[in-house]
């Protein structure tokens, strides 16, 4: 799959609690937590999302308590992929189990600037800045993982197994 | 190597237990066989929504799935007394045993060690981030998303990374009021809120040996907050002692190899070690208690998985006991479960919060996430014995939580700012 978008970049860090606060997690509906996503952190992402779909960040991207409402909003507000240094762990497994992808590459994610244009090629594993004018290797995930994406998430690769046996 | 069982750590021991697998290697991906299941009111309706999408139609065990309504409950509003219903429903439904409803629970990670569903050995996965506090029963607990919590409520199994170990190692002796809440916010303010990113992190040495079973759970409980999948307590006469009259489990022990490979080894000496607090807005933010005399606050809070138990209550209330609250401070003491509220009555407890001017609230996290009782406005300041202190984590965006033990908590409840109990007593 290739993704052709611009990018929103964000610093350090950038925690669940500011991704979607809790005062809205006593909903699962996506529409409405995408309506609030990011909203504590950046006013306008809800207009910059319109045009730009990569997120880039630093390190510990995802970083707090296990919402999966954090992805999940992140998604559903039209966002295609999230670059970043590093993601805190739950946050990692629980965007490859709804099928977000997330890409680490500590050398894209310094280089890459907010509004740059980017090509990245899933399969290949390949981050191309447009603007920028620099390509990025992203190295391959774990079999297992890679199937689950595969399968089109989680939940998908489970039923095909429990329809399996 | 032949004849050699090569060297593992306790995290690399559980997992292979529970893969049916002698060893298994740092890194290595492996589909793991789990001992319990857990979700609460905000987690829970996703992961019953992609439950179903499964095709599974009951759940592994129904004696293995634990759903404890605690966040926003009692149900603070509308919306949230329909996602209590949606958990109340299915468990009902599908038959789960392991269901709380308001009035028999608590905060979840105070709970499940209180009721002895967790116990050494058990492979544990929750749908909420501090689902590690179990480690300090020297159990590898990790919380997970949603949609995990679904696919092991299918199928018993999930998908974990065998992580690296970090080991902290804490000599000398403790002085007094400190608690395991210093212990740790020093050590997330020592390698920050990554330093333990994808690691189980081991407590262990002398000053872990003496300590009590709540401070450990207070340890165990922020391993998340520096990244860490597990935070690990071996197993010793400590755990047993309060394993005993509640674990009906089978007790699988497990000690890290002398030899086994430790990724990095901090050494902590904890005798010259002061009062803590994370100041605003990251855990790992932290300073002495007694630097920071000039802060002014509006709230105290006193509970939250980390801090709600009863050793927490108690050291605030000797603190507390025949003082007064600061005339512009409100504080809000939450005992983290039913059972600890009780024991708190029993001994006298929440006479001495109430005659201070002290609100008591029955058990939810509530205002640890911003969630209700207690959330706070634009500009104003909380110390909180929660564990987090991200921005608008308790209410406005522009609100602050400093995060500390519960003798820091009840001693600025009284003086009005950030204070060390000396000042007070
Ligand atoms: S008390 Fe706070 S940290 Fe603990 S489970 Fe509740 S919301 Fe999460």
């Amino acid at each position: 799959m290739i993704i052709k978008e611009k990018v929103i970049k964000y610093g350090e860090n950038v925690d669940t609690d500011v991704i979607i606060p809790a005062r809205y997690l006593n909903t699962s509906a996506e529409d409405e937590l995408a309506s609030h996503c990011f909203e504590d952190l950046d006013e306008n992402f809800r207009e910059k999302v319109k045009g730009h779909r990569v997120i880039v960040a630093g390190h510990n991207f995802g970083c707090g308590s296990s919402r999966e409402h954090a992805p999940l909003s992140i998604k559903a507000s039209g966002i295609k992929a999230i670059i970043a240094k590093s993601f805190a762990r739950i946050f990692f497994r629980n965007a490859i189990n709804i099928g977000l992808p997330v890409l680490v590459s500590p050398e894209a994610a310094d280089f890459i600037k907010d509004g740059d244009e980017l090509e990245i090629d899933l399969d290949k594993g390949k981050i191309s800045d447009i603007t920028g004018g620099r390509v990025f290797d992203i190295p391959p995930l774990p079999d297992f993982i890679q199937k689950i994406i595969d399968s089109g998430g989680y939940i998908k690769f489970t039923s095909m197994n429990i329809k399996k046996t | 190597m032949e004849g050699k069982k090569r060297p593992q750590t306790m995290a690399q021991k559980i997992l292979a237990a529970h893969c049916g697998k002698e060893y298994v290697e740092e890194g290595q991906i492996i589909n793991a066989e789990v001992d319990l299941v857990l979700g609460n009111d905000i987690t829970m309706p996703l992961a019953i929504k992609e439950f179903k999408k499964t095709g599974a139609g009951k759940v592994f065990d129904r004696d293995r799935v634990v759903i404890v309504p605690d966040h926003f409950t009692p149900n603070k509003d509308i919306k949230s007394a329909l996602q209590c219903k949606v958990i109340r429903e299915f468990a009902h439904e599908y038959g789960i045993s392991n269901y709380f409803e308001v009035g028999r629970m608590g905060i979840e990670h105070a709970l499940l060690p209180e009721l002895g569903l967790v116990g050494p050995g058990d492979l544990i996965i929750g749908a909420d981030s501090h689902t590690c506090t179990y480690g300090a029963l020297g159990s590898a607990s990790t919380g997970v998303g949603s949609t995990d919590v679904a696919v092991a409520m299918a199928t018993g199994k999930l998908w974990f990374m065998v992580p690296k170990t970090v080991r902290f190692i804490y000599e000398g002796s403790l002085g007094p009021w400190i608690s395991g809440k210093d212990l740790i916010l020093y050590t997330i303010g020592l390698i920050g809120v990554d330093g333990a990113l994808y690691k189980s992190m081991e407590f262990t040495g002398p000053v872990i040996k003496r300590l009590s079973m709540d401070s450990r759970l207070t340890m165990s409980n922020m391993a998340i907050e520096a990244g860490g999948k597990f935070g690990i307590i071996e197993t010793d006469d400590i755990t047993l002692e309060y394993l005993k009259p509640r674990y009906k489990g089978e007790y699988r022990i497990f000690h890290s190899d002398i030899d086994a490979p430790f990724e990095k080894e901090y050494r902590i000496d904890c005798s010259s070690l002061k009062l803590q607090v994370a100041m605003p807005h990251l855990p790992s933010n932290t300073a002495e208690a007694g630097q920071l005399k000039d802060i002014k606050i509006d709230q105290v809070v006193i509970g939250s998985c980390t801090n709600g138990r009863i050793e927490d209550l108690k050291m605030a209330a000797g603190i507390l006991k025949g003082r007064k609250v600061h005339s512009r401070v409100r504080v809000i003491v939450i005992p983290a479960t039913q059972g600890i509220y009780l024991d708190a009555l029993k001994q006298g407890l929440l006479e001495i919060f109430i005659e201070a001017g002290c609100a008591v609230s029955t058990p939810t996290c509530g205002p640890c996430l911003g969630g209700h009782m207690g959330v706070l406005a634009e500009g104003e300041r909380s110390v909180s014995t929660t564990n987090r202190n991200f921005v608008g984590r308790m209410g406005h965006p522009k609100s602050e939580v400093y995060l500390s033990g519960p003798a820091v908590a009840a001693a600025s409840a009284i003086a009005g700012r950030i204070a060390v109990p000396g000042e007070v007593i």
